[in-house]
């Protein structure tokens, strides 16, 4: 499998980041967190691996990018009053270098969960959307979703080892 | 999601073209154009003009190509191909007989190469033999392989391997269908 040309990534990917950056840093930012992505992901995809969870590593991006865009103006990110009750241990280091090889490390373990565990857990975890929106996204009920995300999260943390 | 999401992403999209151009990330630009053998995609470099494709080749596997041999940076970008739209528009007309666009050869090598870089010298109107550009080559048995030259023509119009036939005046063959090959000789004959 090689790289798919990047306009396929953005033309496939486009609207689900897009919602992360609309939920994330509200409609005035939105626009300049989802350019933010796709140029920092531009910029690093010639390195990407060829088997990496695309949407979920995008998915990261736009949710740091979105939080970025919103700081920069001063704001408090709305992400703030939905980031999930527990810790996540999927916390995302500092430096750059780092955070793109967490980001896709994270994404690969992501992307072996079963279809709606996996994009419940990318967009609810990674992208930072409310349980309601990745219920409009993946169909099915709120409390649904919700329990989709755990039972990912269960499943992570087994198959990546992380402490509880 | 609606239209509006539809029209708000081409916004973006347009946007990410001249940003990703600023930055220096826009290894491959291209876009597609209607001509009078079917719709072409063309494609370039910061340097030139890199691919020109038929439809018949399937537009997915060139630029999946691309994306291998060149850069997967690729992203669909017309503003960068206005010029070498409209020169292709003029030929069409037959109000053009030669092409002033910087050529990237990058996805060409050796004697295939060397075969390309001599096809611009074939006269607009005029053709040649495979035999006769072998010749030109320096390697006058090597008709097989200016076959393969002209079969493997990554910048086909521009690069006018459609001027090139079989010795007894046959058509040979055509990365574009020997139909668009037909069309482009008598569109030539007569301007």
């Amino acid at each position: 499998m090689m790289l798919l040309p990047f306009e396929t990534v953005v033309r496939t990917h486009g609207r689900t980041v897009l919602r992360v950056c609309l939920s994330v840093a509200g409609a005035d930012d939105a626009d300049d967190a989802w350019s933010e992505t796709f140029l920092s992901a531009m910029d690093a995809y010639p390195k990407l691996p060829n088997d990496a969870n695309v949407e979920a590593w995008l998915v990261t991006i736009a949710r740091r990018k979105a939080i970025d865009v919103v700081r920069a103006r001063g704001r408090k990110p709305i992400t703030v009053e939905r980031l999930p009750e527990e810790p996540s241990t999927l916390g995302i280091p500092g430096a750059l270098d780092d955070e793109r090889a967490a980001a896709e490390t994270v994404a690969r373990a992501v992307s072996a969960l079963p279809g709606r565990q996996r994009q419940a857990v990318t967009y609810h975890y990674l992208g930072g959307l409310p349980y309601q929106e990745v219920a409009d996204i993946i169909g099915g009920t709120t409390d649904a979703a919700r329990r989709a995300a755990a039972d990912g999260i269960r499943a992570l943390r087994r198959t990546m080892g992380a402490r509880p | 999601m609606t239209d509006d999401t539809a029209l708000h992403l081409d916004e973006l999209h347009a946007r990410l073209e001249q940003r990703a151009q600023d930055a220096g990330l826009l290894d491959v630009a291209y876009r597609t154009v209607d001509s009078p053998v079917g719709e072409l995609l063309l494609a370039t470099t910061e340097r030139g003009i890199v691919r020109i494709a038929f439809q018949r080749e399937g537009f997915d596997e060139v630029l999946q190509t691309l994306s291998a041999k060149v850069s997967p940076r690729v992203l669909r970008s017309p503003a960068l191909l206005d010029d070498a739209a409209t020169e292709l528009d003029e030929y069409f007309e037959g109000k053009r007989r030669g092409f002033d666009l910087p050529l990237d050869f990058s996805l060409s090598h050796g004697f295939r190469r060397a075969v390309q870089g001599i096809l611009p010298t074939i006269a607009y109107g005029s053709t040649a033999s495979y035999a006769q550009v072998a010749a030109a080559a320096g390697s006058p048995r090597a008709m097989r392989a200016v076959g393969s030259a002209c079969a493997t023509n990554p910048l086909p119009l521009v690069v006018p391997c459609h001027r090139v036939l079989r010795t007894d005046g046959s058509l040979g063959g055509y990365a574009g269908g020997l139909e668009a090959k037909s069309t482009l000789l008598h569109l030539e004959a007569a301007a």
